[in-house]
C-alpha cells in the first residue's frame, strides 16, 4: 500500500537527471522545486499508466506530488522540495536512515556518494536503504507531508539531510570537479526556507550561518587550474564580506537563545576562520576548544580528526600527531583520506620527509576526486624534494 | 493495515500500586477502548495475567518441555495488546501513544504478518 516510495523515488530521480540537462541548456527555472515536483509528479504519472497498475495508484502518487497541497497537508511548509523532504524523514527509521534515505530519493545523490558521507562500505549503506524500504512497506509508513505539530521531531534529520547535501556540494566526494556549485547553492536556499520557517530553531540559524560562512570562502578555494588552495594560503580579499557578515550575524542570533547544539560550535569554528584578518592571526586555541566541545557533542573520528588538526595549530604538531595517532590506531578511518593527508602534513612540518611521503601516497590512493589528488601529488613531490 | 499494539511495562510496578491508582489506570483503559471503539479502529485487546503466572513451554526431540514463568528475565513484561486497524503507521503511533501504558512503559508497534 505504500509501494509508491519506489515510484517517487524513481520519478525524482528522472526529475533530477532531466533538470540537469534542461537547466544547462535553458538555465534554472524561476521555482527550481516546483519545477521538480512536477516534473516528477508527470514522469509518475507516465510510468503508472505504462505499468497500468490502476487508477488508484495514479491518484495515490498525483496527490502526493501534485502543485496544489492537498487538503490533508497543513503542514505550513511553503517549499516543494522542504516539505518532500519532511515527508522522507519519517522518525519510525533510525535517524540515520531517514537521512540517507531522503539523500538518496529526494536529492538524487548515489548511493557510493552517500556511503562515502557516512564513512560506511558501499555495501553495507546498500543494506541498509533496502531494509529501509522493506519497512517502510511492510510497516505501512507513509509518504505524506506531516502536519505543522510534528515537524519538529523530524527536525534534526531534515538539518543533517541538507548538511550533508552542503557538504556533497562544498567537497564533492566523487568526480572530476572539487565543487559542485548547484548542490551548495539548493542546500542554502534550503536551510534559509528552514529559517523562515522555525525562525526560533537555533541550531537551523546556526546551520544557514555555517553554510554562509563556508560559501563565503568558495572565490579562495579553488584556483584558475581547479586545484584547492589550503585555507592559510588563501587570498582573504577573495572571501565573500557580506556572507561572513550575514552568517556572523545568525550565529549571534542563535547562540543568544541559550540551547548550544553541534551546528552552533561548527558555525563559530567557521566565523573563527572567516574573521581572521589572516592566518596567522587565526585564534587557534579558541578553535581547538570549540572542537573539544564538538567531540563531547558529537563524539564521531571526523570530528575527532578536525579537533587533532585544531590542536596541532593551537599546540604544535607533534600534539596534533599523537591524537592521529590514536585515531589511526583505534581503525576507526582506515580509508579516509583526510586521516592519512593530515598525518602527512603534520609529518612534513615535523620535519620527518620519508614518513610525510609514505602517507601522501597513502592518502593519493584513498582520494575521491581529481583536484583532491593534484593537490596530494604537488605536496607528494615538494616533500620529495626537501 | 492491522497492528498489534504491544503494553510493555514494569510488572512490579503495576503490582506495587495502590488499589485507589489501579482503579484509576482501569478507568483509564476503559476510556481508550470506549474513545477508540467508537473511532472504529479497535477489533480486539485483552489484559494478561503477571508473568508469574505464565507458563513457557518447549518441544525439543519430539518431548514437551514445561517450565514455570517466562524464559528470559526481563525488565519489562507485556502486560497486555490490543489489535488495531489503522490507515498506515501514522495513525498506529497516534493510537499507541493514547494507550496509558504509554506513558510509563512503552507500546511494541507491530505490522500484522497478513496471509
Amino acid at each position: 500500500m505504500t509501494g509508491d516510495w519506489d515510484v517517487a523515488e524513481e520519478c525524482a530521480q528522472d526529475a533530477f537527471a532531466l533538470a540537469l540537462e534542461r537547466w544547462q541548456r535553458d538555465g534554472v527555472p524561476r521555482s527550481p522545486g516546483a519545477w521538480l515536483t512536477t516534473t516528477a509528479r508527470n514522469r509518475a504519472i507516465d510510468r503508472i499508466r505504462r505499468a497500468a497498475t490502476g487508477v488508484s495508484k495514479l491518484q495515490e502518487v498525483a496527490v502526493l506530488s501534485a502543485d496544489h497541497p492537498s487538503d490533508s497537508d497543513d503542514s505550513g511548509v511553503g517549499d516543494d522540495r522542504l516539505r518532500l523532504i519532511f515527508t522522507c524523514c519519517h522518525p519510525a527509521l533510525a535517524l540515520e536512515v531517514q537521512v540517507a534515505l531522503t539523500l538518496r530519493t529526494l536529492v538524487g545523490l548515489t548511493t557510493p556518494e552517500i556511503s562515502r558521507a557516512f564513512l560506511v562500505p558501499e555495501a553495507t549503506m546498500a543494506q541498509r536503504l533496502v531494509r529501509a524500504k522493506r519497512k517502510m512497506r511492510n510497516a505501512g509508513i507513509p509518504y505524506r507531508v506531516p502536519p505543522a505539530h510534528l515537524l519538529p521531531e523530524r527536525t534534526g534529520a531534515v538539518l543533517a539531510v541538507l548538511y550533508l547535501l552542503f557538504n556533497e556540494g562544498y567537497a564533492a566526494s566523487a568526480g572530476a570537479d572539487l565543487v559542485r556549485q548547484g548542490l551548495t547553492d539548493e542546500a542554502i536556499r534550503l536551510a534559509r526556507t528552514l529559517v523562515e520557517l522555525m525562525p526560533d530553531e537555533p541550531e537551523a540559524l546556526a546551520l544557514l550561518a555555517l553554510m554562509l560562512l563556508h560559501d563565503a570562502r568558495r572565490a579562495g578555494r579553488v584556483d584558475d587550474a581547479g586545484d584547492l588552495v589550503p585555507l592559510e594560503e588563501q587570498d582573504r580579499a577573495l572571501w565573500d564580506r557580506n556572507a561572513i557578515d550575514e552568517g556572523v550575524g545568525l550565529l549571534d542570533a542563535a547562540l543568544r537563545r541559550g540551547q548550544p547544539g553541534p551546528y552552533q560550535v561548527q558555525a563559530a569554528i567557521a566565523a573563527c576562520h572567516a574573521t581572521a584578518p589572516d592566518a596567522d592571526a587565526t585564534d587557534w586555541a579558541q578553535i581547538a576548544a570549540l572542537y573539544r566541545e564538538l567531540v563531547r557533542m558529537t563524539p564521531t573520528p571526523v570530528v575527532a580528526l578536525n579537533r587533532a588538526v585544531a590542536v596541532a595549530m593551537a599546540d604544535g604538531p607533534e600534539a596534533g600527531l599523537a591524537l592521529v595517532d590514536e585515531l589511526e590506531a583505534s581503525g576507526a578511518l582506515r580509508d579516509y583520506y583526510l586521516l592519512a593527508a593530515t598525518r602527512a602534513d603534520l609529518l612534513r612540518r615535523l620535519a620527518r620527509p620519508a614518513e610525510a611521503a609514505a602517507a601522501y601516497r597513502q592518502a593519493l590512493d584513498r582520494a575521491g576526486t581529481d583536484a583532491e589528488r593534484r593537490y596530494l601529488a604537488r605536496r607528494l613531490a615538494e616533500t620529495e624534494r626537501a | 493495515m492491522r497492528y498489534a499494539l504491544l503494553i510493555c511495562g514494569d510488572e512490579s510496578r503495576m503490582e506495587a500500586r495502590s488499589p485507589e491508582e489501579a482503579s484509576a489506570g482501569l478507568n483509564e483503559y476503559l476510556a481508550f477502548g470506549e474513545e477508540m471503539g467508537k473511532r472504529g479502529v479497535l477489533q480486539g485487546g485483552e489484559r494478561l495475567r503477571p508473568t508469574t503466572d505464565a507458563t513457557t513451554v518447549r518441544v525439543r526431540d519430539g518431548e514437551v518441555l514445561t517450565s514455570d514463568g517466562p524464559f528470559a528475565e526481563t525488565k519489562e513484561q507485556i502486560g497486555g495488546f490490543y489489535l488495531v486497524d489503522c490507515k498506515d503507521l501514522d495513525e498506529a503511533i497516534e493510537v499507541a501513544a493514547k494507550i496509558p501504558g504509554a506513558r510509563d512503559g512503552s507500546i511494541e508497534v507491530r505490522p500484522i504478518w497478513e496471509m
